[in-house]
């Protein structure tokens, strides 16, 4: 079984690959969905087996107990949306807003970001998972973007250029890192591997580690969207097609996430370096309150989800940043519950919006009376983003404020404070959306529910059941985490 | 020949940020673009002596591509956006070419006292090098944020990647510096090719997304 092993963790990057060059120029503007959510699948499966084959590490590619739950959601996510992404754009041809050549393009940008999204995942070497995660900037701003409105290009512009600072600095913060390597673990390629770094640590300079981490988390934490660093967000979101808000939301920003995260279990393993904890305590609590706000003044219906995903990757890096095994936990639940919950609520809201040819809340009301699944599908999805019971984000928001709370109970009060504000906002603009007589356009549409339902129902059922296998699988990742 | 080859570098490194500086107070387009070409033209000599006094080949490839994309290709493609989009008689507002500058000053002098007694173990041309690229990226940053013109903050952000070029080379052996370049250089045309598109000619005022969302009315 081991001899497999490398050739499945490759075929987690050259199914989107081959699938890209395929879409590029496919003729048939009908099969090209499907195509794309076949390649997506085959692209979950093979992540799947990482499960069970785990390869040893190479200088470039590395799996371990902390990534595979990572590939695992994108790769799921990234189906799922796939699905609903099929229906999506066909709706999109019928109307005339996409032409087929740019959705050849699309087909071809969403394998080439879910490619670039498992290289960061799976990179072994700071420098490509840098990489990948530029590519991965550039093929969302091509696909915010593609709709060639004022407001599309104007938002993409703002993303490329945010985007764009946030990653240089995160180039200077990985050059740093491999300066304070490089004296402990040689020059050349093992001073930039996660295995080699993560494990010498304790070697390297830490005040060179220190600034290399105000650079990481800044960098990074542009394309986490962590406030002061979140202005591309929310347009990104509200002006590119909603399959691209839901994959934003639910994965780029984890992936993003995910590589700071790294690079503070290279911090925690220094003995003499800075605690990263307290920075990312600051900017996610930060984050929450600041989202949770601003949450009230929102109209555009995607560009308030967008803000409740500023808020929700808050809660993330506030937990991350507590640390700590239970905290962590919490952290990597609430993580895959808010990518599953958030892209649910976009693959909603993307039909809504599709049928009343409207982002704008006032004009979108009484759903549940006019269009009954779409409008329970959206009332279950925000009913479980605000953390009510018995949905999953309940738990995972329940664990991190009381974990925090028996270790700094000031946080945890600041903390719940943001979540409530939250709740009140997203609970009262949704009473407007889903209930009350029917406003605007109510035709039906030929929207796909299965992807939207199985995402809520795996939160609903995670909510009330956890496997102990899951969170054996969890709490052993949480503990790596550190 | 040692003495040497620490006082070329040290030359084309300081070289970088005096062209930077100068940068700063371009109000004229096609004035900035050629002190541009002068900045890509620095870096790239910078790389290629790196590349010569580290014996690391490869690092040659940055500095070509350093001097045949962004000393030559993109000026000239600017330039001719410049002419097409005509906003080559603009005289950009920078907002106090005075204070501007000293903020410059501050900057540089903050990344001096930040980098050097952090690299204490490097050696002398990396320490040297990494506290001026840094100066370079915060001077980037500094003209990115002080200027409206879309074509202006690209030139910002060309001049931070200048100097992230720089610091990749100045830390001693890094792998995967030529692909990192390669990289960086897709980014630059891809958005070269969409101000040249889209015909972007400022920037959207302002980055503030509360005030983006008053102008576009309900949305």
């Amino acid at each position: 079984m081991d001899d497999y092993g490398p050739l499945l963790v490759r075929l987690v990057l050259i199914v989107p690959t081959c699938s890209a060059a395929l879409l590029a120029y496919f003729p048939d503007d009908r099969a090209t969905g499907r195509l794309n959510a076949v390649a997506s699948f085959i692209t979950f499966l093979a992540s799947t087996s990482l499960l069970v084959v785990r390869p040893a590490p190479t200088a470039f590619l590395i799996v371990d107990d902390v990534n595979v739950v990572f590939i695992l959601l994108n790769t799921f996510v990234g189906f799922t949306t796939s699905v609903f992404s099929a229906s999506y754009i066909s709706h999109e041809i019928e109307t005339g807003r996409l032409t087929p050549a740019y959705l050849r393009f699309y087909h071809a940008m969403y394998q080439g970001l879910m490619f670039s999204m498992n290289l960061a995942l799976l990179a072994n070497n700071v420098g490509l998972m840098w990489v990948a995660i530029e590519l991965a900037t550039l093929t969302t701003v091509l696909m915010v973007g593609i709709y060639r409105t004022p407001a599309a290009l104007e938002a993409a512009w703002k993303y490329f250029i945010l985007g764009s600072v946030g990653i240089a600095l995160a180039l200077f913060g990985t050059i740093l890192v491999y300066l304070a390597a490089s004296s402990a673990a040689g020059e050349g390629l093992d001073a930039m591997a996660w295995s080699v770094l993560v494990t010498r640590a304790a070697e390297f300079d830490p005040h060179l580690l220190n600034v290399a981490f105000v650079f990481l988390l800044l960098g990074y934490g542009t394309k986490v969207g962590l406030v002061p660093l979140h202005a591309w967000l929310p347009d990104a979101h509200a002006e590119g097609p909603t399959p691209i808000s839901a994959v934003l939301s639910g994965l780029l920003l984890n992936v993003a996430l995910f590589a700071v995260l790294r690079f503070k279990m290279v911090m925690a393993a220094n003995p003499g370096a800075l605690a990263p904890g307290p920075l990312m305590v600051a900017l996610g609590l930060l984050s929450v309150l600041f989202a949770s706000f601003m949450l009230y003044r929102r109209h555009g219906i995607k560009r308030m989800f967008a803000y409740s995903s500023i808020e929700h990757m808050g809660v993330i890096t506030f937990a991350f940043g507590m640390g700590g095994a239970l905290a962590n936990f919490a952290g990597l639940l609430h993580m895959a519950f808010h990518s599953l919950t958030k892209s649910a609520i976009f693959f909603s809201v993307g039909h809504i919006a599709q049928i009343k040819g409207t982002q704008n809340m006032t004009e979108i009301r009484g759903l549940t009376v006019s269009h009954p699944v779409l409008g329970w599908g959206l009332v279950l999805g925000v009913i479980a983003i605000v953390g009510l019971p018995p949905m999953g984000i309940f738990m995972s928001e329940f664990l991190i404020i009381t974990s925090t709370f028996a270790r700094q109970p000031a946080l945890a009060i600041a903390l719940a404070l943001g979540l409530l504000v939250a709740l009140g906002a997203l609970l009262l603009r949704l009473n407007g959306l889903a209930f009350g007589d029917p406003v605007g356009s109510d035709a039906r549409s030929q929207a796909s529910f299965i992807p939207m339902f199985a995402h809520l129902a795996l939160v609903l059922a995670a909510g009330i059941y956890l496997p102990a296998e899951l969170v054996a699988w969890f709490q052993y990742a949480a503990g790596l985490l550190g | 020949m040692d003495r040497l080859a620490l006082d070329v570098a040290h030359m084309f490194a300081g070289g970088l940020v005096l062209v930077s500086f100068m940068l700063l107070y371009q109000d004229r387009m096609f004035g900035l673009l050629n002190i541009f070409a002068l900045h890509a033209l620095v870096v790239s000599l910078s790389v290629a002596w790196q590349a010569y006094i580290q014996l690391a080949p490869h690092l040659y490839i940055t500095a070509g591509i350093a001097l045949v994309v962004k000393a030559i290709i993109i000026p000239v493609a600017l330039h001719r956006i410049i002419v097409r989009l005509g906003i080559h008689r603009t005289i950009e507002t920078i907002g106090g070419i005075g204070r501007t500058m000293l903020a410059g000053i501050a900057l540089v002098a903050l990344s001096i006292t930040v980098m050097l007694p952090i690299t204490a173990a490097a050696g002398t041309l990396t320490r040297e090098d990494l506290a001026f690229s840094l100066s370079v990226i915060l001077l980037g940053l500094l003209m990115m944020i002080s200027r409206r013109n879309a074509v202006s903050q690209i030139i910002g952000f060309m001049s931070i990647e200048n100097g992230l070029i720089l610091a990749a080379t100045a830390a001693k052996g890094m792998p995967l510096v030529v692909e990192i370049s390669v990289a960086f250089s897709i980014i630059i045309a891809l958005i070269v090719v969409g101000i040249f598109l889209f015909r972007i000619r400022e920037r959207f005022d302002t980055v503030d997304v509360h005030a983006l969302e008053r102008f576009r009315g309900s949305l």
